[in-house]
């Protein structure tokens, strides 16, 4: 088998008191689209901030394309936070700019294709657009660069179903067949389409994963349907 | 195309009986080429390895045919094309049979209300 693109191992993160993710195994292979599903406080964004190397595990090894977390992994990984992290005070193109400077696999030809075809404006400042089209802003950013990993989390969130669509167009037609993308979300009716596999994580545990339309053929069940059933059983959720 | 996904049903054979429904339907004529992977899954909002699958699948069938770098297209065999298309029937058929059959009604009955039907239009 190909060399994994990502590997959780006995990965623990405890926040004092609270286990966030517990003993956590996991490989992430090439080339897929993975919807990394939970209830709220299932751990989801704290596995993507360990992959994302903004905080540091308190167990376990996590490694990607076989490299611990650190500077190398963060040039081959594209990370989308759950919320707006631009300067207000930046212009657009100003933030494309810091993006070139950062990340040597950023395309900037690509992202103004892209915010053209928005109708967004490269000379607005942050602060003068809107909660959605800062998102926008944001994801175009990410899926600009040629990355080997994308970790979006809850990328489809705040904006409304018109946008949802562009955003999932976007994200289907700009990533590399070999790239793999982690998308988290809990609003998968919107997402199960466009995913190959997807994990369910559930109090910092994968309760159930595996291929989405393996899923539609044994059961008969869209992901939408398990998810709801899967999670109904378990208590306190 | 018609790119509406049921939940109950594996993605990729959905897009395979829309592909199979736009060549019946003439969409897609024999001979014609087919769109790229890429655009077809931006169309369809899906992810572009499940089309692949799809169009990979009707390859093997042979309804479609890989002409290497130029892409693929549909198959000029009349003799695929007629088979195809005598499966899309039986199974529309057979999806009518079985809702008929809900209500109590026989294929023989079903078919007396077919032509019926089809006099009242001829009136």
């Amino acid at each position: 088998m190909e060399q994994p693109i990502l590997k959780a191992s006995g990965l623990t993160m405890r926040y004092h008191s609270v286990l966030a993710l517990d003993n956590l195994d996991l490989e992430l292979p090439q080339g897929k689209i993975v919807g990394l599903l939970g209830p709220n406080g299932s751990g989801k964004t704290t596995f993507i901030k360990l992959a994302a190397g903004l905080l540091t595990p308190t167990g376990g090894d996590l490694t990607i394309c076989g490299e611990k977390i650190g500077t190398a992994t963060k040039a081959v990984v594209s990370y989308l936070p759950d919320r707006p992290y631009f300067s207000r005070q930046v212009r657009v193109e100003q933030q494309l700019s810091f993006f070139q400077d950062f990340y040597a696999d950023f395309d900037r030809a690509r992202a103004e294709e892209m915010l053209t075809a928005l109708h967004i404006p490269l000379n607005a400042k942050f602060k003068a657009l809107s909660k959605g089209n800062q998102e926008k802003v944001q994801l175009v950013l990410v899926m600009s660069r040629r990355a080997k990993l994308y970790l979006l989390d809850e990328p489809i969130g705040g904006v409304d179903p018109a946008a949802r669509d562009y955003i999932l167009n976007t994200i289907i037609t700009n990533y590399d067949p070999s790239a793999t993308v982690l998308i988290s979300t809990h609003l998968i009716a919107d997402v199960e389409r466009v995913l190959d596999e997807y994990l369910f994580l559930y109090q910092g545990r994968i309760v159930q994963g595996g291929n989405v339309d393996t899923v539609r053929e044994e059961t008969g069940k869209s992901l939408d349907e398990l998810f709801r059933e899967v999670f109904k059983c378990l208590p306190n959720c | 195309m018609n790119w509406k996904f049921a939940g109950d049903r594996p993605v990729y054979q959905q897009i395979m009986a829309a592909i199979r429904g736009a060549i019946l339907k003439g969409e897609l004529p024999p001979g014609g080429k087919v769109p790229s992977v890429r655009d077809l899954a931006a169309q369809a909002q899906v992810n572009p390895n499940t089309m692949q699958r799809a169009l990979t699948e009707l390859e093997r069938e042979g309804l479609l045919v890989s002409g290497g770098t130029s892409g693929r297209s549909v198959t000029e065999d009349a003799d695929v094309l007629a088979v195809m298309r005598e499966q899309a029937l039986e199974e529309l058929a057979r999806e009518c049979a079985e809702k008929f059959m809900v209500f109590g009604v026989t294929p023989d009955q079903a078919a007396q209300l077919l032509l019926r039907l089809q006099d009242k239009k001829e009136e």
